[in-house]
């Protein structure tokens, strides 16, 4: 990469309420040569410090056409850390996932009021770049979606449609993105292989280092582990734990034990509408609320 | 029920049991003749199909006693009717029809490609709600129209296009190139529906994952959709390319009756299924060496245009693997 460091992330980093000049340095790594070492050394978290908010929702209202999805809700998600969204469904915990990168964009009778702020810049606002957006704000889906190409080009998408590459480092960045994810040593011998050819657990880590290879701040999974065997959810669980101390995690889940496994914060929707949000484990123990308590303890949902 | 006999249960129990009993003969019965008459249906559609292969061997075979396979596959002249010395060389014929389609296909496989990419997505549900039954509508037009229309529209405006741009008349009254262009509107709608199934076929998911990564609508388009429905775009291609090749109404009309190994689109040709028209509506006596000529041709159109049919479903086949 011979760009230089200040057209990389420009000036949209210099809104972060947060000390400036770590950030800038842990974009320009992720996006140019990502090196876990650097990562992991420039990140690690001061142990009594709260984090730094990452996402920050007011007054946030969601629609599809009349039907209103969320209601109200006021939400601080902290930066490097795992958040974990619990709910029975259609409590509107996917909807507002889907709000933090804009995906709802695709849905066209899908609306939102309030404001939803990214490091202190609202990223509703029709200014905000919504490419932008979603290469600083990865997902993962509940059914693994890879790209009907091969490995190495499933990885290389998202990189080669924002920058270009030599092609030493593009190389450097696909292995690098596949070892973060865990998956490189299943791999590395058939990277010109069809991704679709990896089985289900495989190809979600594969989707999940296709997203960390654009070098993003924040990762959203939607149900990542609902369409896999346990085996392979464990490897993912395994995966979010190793990464939250580089990236933002949002994570959707039906599944209780996951959200207490691998979330430091938990927040439980409950027919549009946040109920709690707190520490995982006082949720888990000492809810506020009692159809938090109902809800975790089995009761219903 | 041994409990409660007159509990809603053991009421229900002696209704269900009122009606009379269908015997075991007459359903066993009725499934045999059931068997027999779709059997009697597929065996039906088989026999037929194995009877126009059937003839045209053994045609093209009687043919081939009076004229060689060699001249037939290698020679390039072809005039069956007209003068001293008949000459079968078929490849004026194919050379007709591979003009013929190639022009249709330099027309239809972009534009129904790129039509169908924006019917699936670009354009809005109701637009496509639209636009797609005036396409079906399109593909079921009688191709006599698409040959009035070559002729009197098409080629008159290319002449005056020819005319203005090289000052020259290039075009005659016929030409390979109004053919052409008029079988590409009219394979068009199956290109651009086919197609179209293709790419709606394409996983949603896929389109987010390449949106989530910062994909524009056109990227995810081209980079993601398309090479998704790569298999599917192919077969539409394919199966276009054998209509285009069998079409027959719409070269008799606008496509000339003069067999000439040509490239030049401004040209009139002759194609395989327009000599085949020619022979049996014109005075051909039905022995003569003419006449069972076009067997032989019609026997090498049936070839190319099962070759091809078989590609499309091998590709086709590899396609749905994919997503399996």
């Amino acid at each position: 990469m011979t760009t230089p460091p200040t057209a990389a992330s420009g000036g949209v980093v210099t809104d972060s309420p947060r000390p400036a000049t770590n950030k800038v340095a842990v974009i320009e790594t992720m996006t140019t040569t990502p090196t876990p070492n650097q990562n992991q050394t420039q990140n690690q978290p001061t142990p009594a410090a709260e984090p730094p908010v990452c996402i920050q929702a007011r007054e946030f209202n969601s629609w599809y056409g009349d039907f209103q999805a969320l209601h109200g809700i006021e939400l601080d998600v902290p930066t490097n850390r795992v958040t974990a969204f619990i709910g029975p469904s259609g409590c509107g915990k996917s909807t507002l996932l889907r709000w933090f990168n804009r995906m709802n964009d695709t849905i066209p009778s899908a609306r939102a009021s309030g404001t939803l702020d990214l490091h202190g810049t609202d990223l509703l606002s029709t200014r905000y770049d919504v490419v932008d957006l979603r290469r600083r704000v990865g997902m993962v889906f509940q059914k693994p979606n890879p790209f009907p190409k091969s490995i190495f080009d499933n990885i290389a998408y998202g990189p080669r449609l924002h920058r270009r590459y030599t092609r030493s480092d593009l190389a450097e960045l696909v292995e690098q993105s596949l070892r973060r994810a865990a998956i490189w040593d299943e791999v590395k011998d058939r990277l010109n292989q069809s991704a679709l050819g990896l089985s289900g657990g495989q190809q979600q880590r594969l989707c999940i280092a296709r997203a960390i290879a654009v070098g993003p701040e924040v990762l959203l999974m939607d149900e990542p582990c609902s369409a896999l065997d346990p085996r392979s959810t464990a490897a993912i669980e395994d995966l979010i734990r190793d990464l939250r101390h580089q990236y933002t995690i949002v994570i959707v889940t039906h599944n209780m034990q996951q959200a207490a496994r691998v979330s430091d914060r938990t927040a439980f929707f409950y027919e549009g509408r946040l109920v709690e949000s707190d520490e995982t484990e006082r949720i888990f123990t000492t809810p506020a609320h009692r159809e938090t308590e109902d809800y975790v303890s089995g009761r219903f949902g | 029920m041994t409990a409660a006999p007159h509990d809603a249960a053991g009421e229900l129990f002696e209704l269900a049991n009122r009606g009379r009993s269908r015997s075991r003969h007459v359903r066993d019965g009725g499934e045999a003749v059931v068997k027999v008459v779709l059997a009697g249906c597929a065996g039906f559609s088989v026999l037929i199909t194995a009877l126009i292969i059937g003839i045209l061997a053994y045609e093209a075979v009687r043919f081939f006693m009076d004229v060689s396979v060699v001249e037939f596959l290698t020679g390039t002249e072809w005039s069956p009717l007209l003068g001293e010395e008949k000459r079968f060389g078929v490849w004026p014929l194919v050379a007709g029809t591979l003009l013929v389609t190639l022009v249709a296909a330099i027309f239809a496989l972009p534009t129904g490609l790129v039509t169908a990419v924006f019917l699936s997505e670009y354009a809005p549900s109701w637009l496509r709600a639209i636009l797609k039954p005036v396409l079906e509508i399109l593909a079921g037009i009688p191709t006599v129209v698409y040959g009035f229309f070559a002729l009197l529209i098409i080629n008159p405006s290319l002449q005056w296009i020819a005319k203005v741009v090289t000052g020259e008349e290039l075009f005659g009254a016929y030409s390979a190139g109004a053919a052409g262009i008029a079988v590409g509107i009219m394979i068009l709608p199956i290109v651009t529906s086919l197609s179209e199934d293709a790419l709606r076929s394409v996983p949603r998911g896929l389109r987010d994952g390449a949106y989530a990564l910062g994909s524009t609508r056109f990227d995810t388009s081209v980079r993601v959709v398309i090479p998704g429905a790569l298999g599917g775009i192919m077969a539409s291609y394919l199966l276009a390319i054998t209509r285009a090749i069998g079409e027959t109404m719409i070269v008799a009309l606008a496509a000339g009756g003069l067999a000439q190994l040509t490239v030049l689109p401004w040209r009139q040709v002759q194609t395989m299924t327009a000599y085949m028209v020619q022979i049996f509506l014109g005075d051909a006596p039905a022995t003569g060496v003419e006449f069972k000529s076009s067997f032989a041709v019609a026997a090498l159109l049936f070839l190319m245009t099962l070759l091809l049919t078989l590609a499309g479903y091998r590709i086709l086949a590899r396609f749905r693997e994919e997503y399996e």
